[in-house]
């Protein structure tokens, strides 16, 4: 798990990079409350298997630069609490931690969490009111905003270039910009082995099909498939989020399916549904569908007849 | 006209499902979710009562209700209810074994409020019959998809080592809130075409 965290180094630099302090005070925040509910309520050395450290550093990166830090520290509290903790912690929650946080966030604190600060022009500057009261309403941000690449395709039918996706001069939350260095760190867990490498190229490869289809039948109502596997938060997600071992099938087959519907629904909810974003919901989903998937994707038990009477 | 039908079928299946966006139909959902083959039943008597109940409103709307307005709550009430008996008595003695599959959900599912949210909904929206009847065929596919779900996920649970205090219907509530924030995901799909 701590290899883990190491991955999750370059990214966390590389937002520290684009967002300044705010990108460290949000992430700090987020862990902050994980790490506190996990030490108080979770059984003893826990916090020494450091998978709580994932979740509150994941959920950290998700959150958008100018979230005050305490509602990051809900998120981190919520994300132990009731993601984890109460489904009788490690290796027996059903959803993942991290998105649970976020979905909750976002449920909260709709428009704190969709408040997304561009480039600014120091360095230092904080990318919104990180340092609000709890409770009490935000100060106005005095910094500049802008849609995420995928807002600004739904609302205003505009596409990123592709080397703004990969280098992550965007906007977007901390750590979903730069699909590079992602993509990167994913890798080397996959060829490591730390991950199921089946599940984030199953998410891809269907992602790509459906909307290559649709771009090749409707090329100026659709956008291009590498658009959409370099924007929001699909290279995070795909990598990191659902492919955490405890909330994903067991089979390589289950694997398959798990992603090939991630897939299908990052893009439904995409380009059909309210929102810009749909990869938390997607794997949210998903994850809700694993015990399924681990049913029907029982393999035959060595010996016995390939069919049983059922 | 099939356009239209289908989007009916979906919206109450999965953007607005009765159980998980709506709230509606909490009792069987915390209640008999415990085992997948039950909650299969369950949503099987569920879509078979609101199927019967949008006829029922189709017909009550037709011909009653405009000329007795006040009357809309009592009479599907009543009128649901009592055709909900008389079809259960009619299964009972021409199908036993369907009458056992559906065993003592039927009866009770006919006080739930998803019957009474449905027969409500049809009639504020001016749904007619074929709409009515999609609506009412989503719904219980909703129903049966959430409680599915749900069950699954408790047999899952079953061997956890859930915290005392969480135990039984605490995380039952925990887990349905959690089934809900990711059905927030679809919240708004396909309203603008």
């Amino acid at each position: 798990m701590w290899t883990v965290v190491a991955t999750l180094v370059p990214i966390l630099a590389t937002s520290v990079m684009f967002f300044g302090p705010s990108a460290l005070l949000v992430t700090g925040a987020a862990t902050a409350g994980a790490l506190i509910t996990e030490k108080v309520f979770g059984p003893r050395r826990s916090l020494l298997d450091g998978s709580g450290m994932i979740t509150g550093l994941l959920l950290g990166l998700t959150l958008p630069a100018g979230l005050p830090m305490w509602m990051a520290f809900v998120g981190g509290a919520f994300s132990i609490g009731f993601g984890k903790l109460v489904f009788g912690g490690l290796g027996q929650n059903v959803f993942n931690p991290a998105l649970l946080g976020r979905a909750f966030l976002q449920a909260a604190f709709p428009v704190a969490m969709t408040t997304w600060p561009t480039a600014q022009a120091s360095w230092w500057q904080l990318r919104g009111d990180n340092l609000a009261l709890p409770l009490f309403s935000a100060r106005a941000p005095d910094v500049l905003t802008g849609a995420t690449p995928l807002g600004l395709l739904k609302f205003e039918g505009e596409t990123t270039a592709l080397r703004d996706l990969m280098l992550g001069t965007t906007g977007g939350s901390l750590g979903e910009t730069a699909g590079i260095v992602i993509l990167i760190c994913g890798l080397y867990l996959a060829l490591r082995n730390y991950l199921n490498w089946r599940i984030p190229a199953s998410i891809f490869l269907s992602v790509f099909l459906f909307v290559g289809v649709l771009h090749l039948l409707f090329p100026t109502q659709y956008p291009e498939p590498a658009f959409m596997l370099f924007s929001g938060g699909l290279m995070l997600g795909a990598w990191y989020m659902a492919t955490d071992l405890v909330t994903s099938p067991v089979t390589n087959l289950g694997c398959w399916i798990f992603g090939i519907g991630i897939g299908a629904l990052v893009v439904v909810i995409r380009l059909w549904g309210g929102l810009a974003e749909g990869v938390m919901y997607a794997i949210l989903l998903m994850n809700a569908l694993v015990p399924f998937i681990n049913r029907a994707t029982q393999p035959r038990v060595f010996g016995t007849a390939r069919r049983t009477a059922s | 006209m099939i356009a239209n039908l289908a989007w009916i079928f979906l919206s109450a299946a999965v953007i607005n499902n009765f159980t998980l966006a709506l709230f509606l139909g909490l009792c069987p959902f915390m209640g008999v979710s415990g085992k997948v083959s039950t909650a299969v039943r369950m949503g099987g008597a569920n879509v078979f009562v609101l199927t019967i109940t949008s006829i029922c409103v189709s017909a009550l709307n037709t011909w009653v209700l405009p000329r007795a307005p006040y009357l809309r709550l009592i009479a599907f009430i009543v009128v649901i209810a009592s055709l909900v008996q008389i079809v259960e008595l009619a299964i009972k003695k021409l199908s036993p074994t369907l009458f056992r599959e559906l065993g003592i959900f039927l009866p009770l599912i006919t006080t739930n409020c998803a019957i009474l949210g449905l027969a409500v909904f049809q009639t504020n929206r001016g749904y007619g019959f074929a709409e009515g009847l999609a609506f009412a065929l989503g719904a219980g596919a909703g129903l049966t998809l959430a409680l599915v779900l749900m069950a699954s996920i408790r047999e899952l649970t079953e061997l956890s080592d859930v915290p005392a205090a969480a135990r039984g219907l605490g995380l039952v509530l925990i887990i349905a809130a959690s089934l809900s924030l990711a059905f927030m995901g679809f919240a708004g799909l396909l309203s603008a075409g």
